[in-house]
């Protein structure tokens, strides 16, 4: 079992002719549903919903309110390689892009770590590129190992992993796991990964499902906004995560929504999306789905990340760097992407404090999995 | 006037009204409302608090006299992974009191039975006080009870959804059948779904989105500790109605008079 034969069961252009033949009275039946459904996401998140853009936002602060309460979780990455055989026309790390490569040892990985716990953190996103001669499980393992007793949640965004890599790294403490499809466009999804192990599409897309079997206890899911049409992928996003929180009912979920930021060789984006665009998105999130995160990285603006935090959004980073050793061992290397909000975690948690959130550290205790279930 | 206070193992509580410290917009708020609330125990997330930090800002603003502290072990998925979890909170908070929460399912927080029993019974043998959340199952709470725990805790509605009563039925059977104390833990989202329970012979209730998440946190549970001493004070007083045996007329044995 997995979610292929359930991606192919919606084309593409199927999914997408019916997102824009939406109109007004399915976006009002839509907001007015008690318990919303994919057809419902649809109208939401199509052109038609424009105009109901308030309301849409009030119905979705409430219900993040409702279910998490005056709370934003604060989590920070914390960038352990950028070595990568894949070539993936966006990134910063691409193969091709000829740029000085690190992959940090357990010392420096450490003198990392001193700076993010002085900083207040307690939950750290680790991310690589795709290596597997040097960064591969082995290293992954080692790096849980080495941060495990200074931090009470372990996040990884690296590359897609067996079942077994998997089962090994979650004893070690590997509490969630971020892997992003980029684009359900499996005809993109190629032109934008033509080269390493990332260009097999179906591996990755069935990657949520080797973690469900695993046990993962969270899997964040998401498409990178600006490689293809950003509703029809994000319904895709939608349908996968609806599938997976029927089939893997132990585990908790969060999405994402990265917009495309400027990287050194890369692209311009094919398809923008404007805030206005993004807010009508996150809120349409939260009315299809009252309990999954949303999270919010230093990729977008402070200004708008000010207003977004209290329209669903649970989780936010802040003083993100995107270099292995970003923090203390080599502050000046080139970042991954450029982040577009650089205040410090201080200044992050006091906006969220003047706007009425609780800024939350730690909401999660390594004691609670020392005993992975089965 | 005075209610009957309620017996939980070997402590006495004044006040029927429990609370949790999740989602407030801050530490200093949650400390105000629950002062409001009157209540004298109070349940923490183990993962929300650093038990190695002796100024961990949940904990600071818990420390007053009223307050005894219910660990609780949301988060785990399994009795093992409960087990564990328990023995470190009894460590790090210096309580042997323990709220029991096994839910393995992360999107509506309903508790597993089975490892809830499985925990339950482990945990009694380890010398907790254990108040196990649970499903409003009347034979449930019996198994519960036979292995020993100082209450039973059943749901009103799911968590966080503040629905109120709507497994009445089982725990009219629940409070029925029980020989220790019933909390009802969960979904209650007004005070009115608070005195309803107090006023059917609930010992207590659980209250936190309904305090947290509301416009004004203190009056809310300033709201809340009076519905629960009004549905308490009810109780003992004898309801009036509905009864639930008919007694208007007689015709089968007027005949005798």
């Amino acid at each position: 079992m997995s979610f292929r034969p359930i991606f192919e069961a919606h084309p593409w252009e199927e999914v997408k002719a019916g997102i824009y033949a939406k109109t007004a009275a399915d976006v009002e039946q839509a907001l007015r549903a008690p318990k919303r459904t994919l057809e419902d996401f649809k109208a939401l998140i199509s052109p038609a919903a424009a105009p109901y853009l308030e309301q849409m936002a009030q119905l979705s602060q409430a219900a993040t309110r409702k279910r998490f309460g005056n709370t934003v979780q604060l989590y920070v990455p914390l960038y352990l390689s950028n070595e990568c055989q894949n070539i993936c026309t966006y990134c910063g790390f691409s193969l091709d892009n000829k740029i000085r490569r690190r992959t940090l040892s357990s010392v420096e990985i450490l003198q990392e770590a001193a700076v993010l716990k002085g900083w207040g953190y307690d939950h750290v996103l680790l991310v690589t590129g795709e290596a597997n001669q040097t960064v591969g499980v082995d290293y992954l393992e080692q790096a849980l190992r080495t941060l495990r007793p200074h931090f009470a949640h372990l996040s990884m965004e690296v590359q897609p992993l067996d079942q077994d890599e998997y089962e090994r790294l979650i004893p070690e403490g590997l509490n969630t796991v971020l892997v992003y499809q980029e684009t359900y466009h499996q005809e993109d999804y190629k032109k934008h990964h033509p080269k390493g192990k990332k260009s097999n599409f179906h591996y990755r897309l069935e990657t949520p499902d080797r973690l469900g079997r695993a046990g993962i206890h969270k899997l964040g899911l998401g498409v990178l906004i600006g490689l293809e049409d950003w509703r029809t992928d994000s319904f895709y996003t939608a349908l996968h995560l609806g599938y997976l929180e029927r089939t893997y009912w132990q585990t908790k979920y969060s999405l994402s929504f990265p917009r495309l930021r400027p990287a050194e060789g890369m692209l311009p984006p094919k398809v923008e999306m404007s805030d206005r665009e993004l807010v009508q998105l996150i809120c349409a999130y939260r009315l299809l789905n009252e309990e999954v995160e949303l999270s919010i990285s230093t990729r977008e603006s402070p200004a708008f990340r000010d207003h977004v935090v209290k329209l669903g959004i649970t989780s936010i980073s802040a003083g993100s760097k995107t270099n292995p050793g970003g923090y203390a061992v080599a502050p000046e290397s080139l970042e991954q992407f450029e982040i577009s909000d650089e205040r410090s975690p201080a200044e992050i948690a006091a906006m969220l404090r003047r706007q009425g959130y609780e800024p939350v550290w730690k909401d999660w205790d390594n004691a609670l999995m020392s005993f992975p279930s089965q | 006037m005075k209610t009957q206070p309620l017996r939980i193992a070997d402590r006495v509580f004044t006040s029927r009204l429990f609370t949790g410290t999740g989602k407030f917009s801050s530490a200093a708020l949650m400390e105000e409302a629950l002062l409001a609330s009157g209540s004298e125990l109070v349940t923490v997330a183990l993962k929300r608090v650093d038990v190695t930090n002796p100024e961990d800002d949940l904990l600071r603003h818990l420390s007053h006299p009223q307050f005894n502290l219910l660990p609780n072990t949301s988060g785990v998925r399994t009795a093992k992974e409960a087990v564990f979890a328990a023995q470190l909170a009894r460590e790090a908070l210096e309580t042997n009191w323990l709220k029991l929460e096994i839910h393995p399912d992360p999107k509506y927080l309903l508790p597993d039975p089975i490892e809830t029993l499985k925990a339950a019974e482990e945990l009694v043998k380890l010398g907790f006080v254990v108040l196990p959340y649970v499903h409003a199952d009347p034979v449930l709470c019996k198994r519960l009870e036979e292995v020993g725990v100082a209450a039973v805790m059943p749901l009103g509605a799911p968590i966080g959804s503040n629905k109120g009563l709507l497994t009445r039925e089982f725990l009219e059977i629940i409070i029925d059948q029980s020989r220790v104390p019933v909390v009802v833990d969960a979904g209650l989202g007004a005070p009115s779904h608070a005195a309803a329970a107090l006023e059917m012979g609930v010992d207590a209730v659980l209250v936190n989105t309904a305090i947290a998440v509301a416009g004004n946190p203190v009056a809310m549970a300033h709201a809340f500790r009076l519905a629960v001493e009004a549905g308490r004070l009810a109780y003992e007083a004898r309801l009036a109605a509905p009864r639930a045996h008919a007694v208007a007329s007689s015709p089968l044995t007027s005949f005798l008079d």
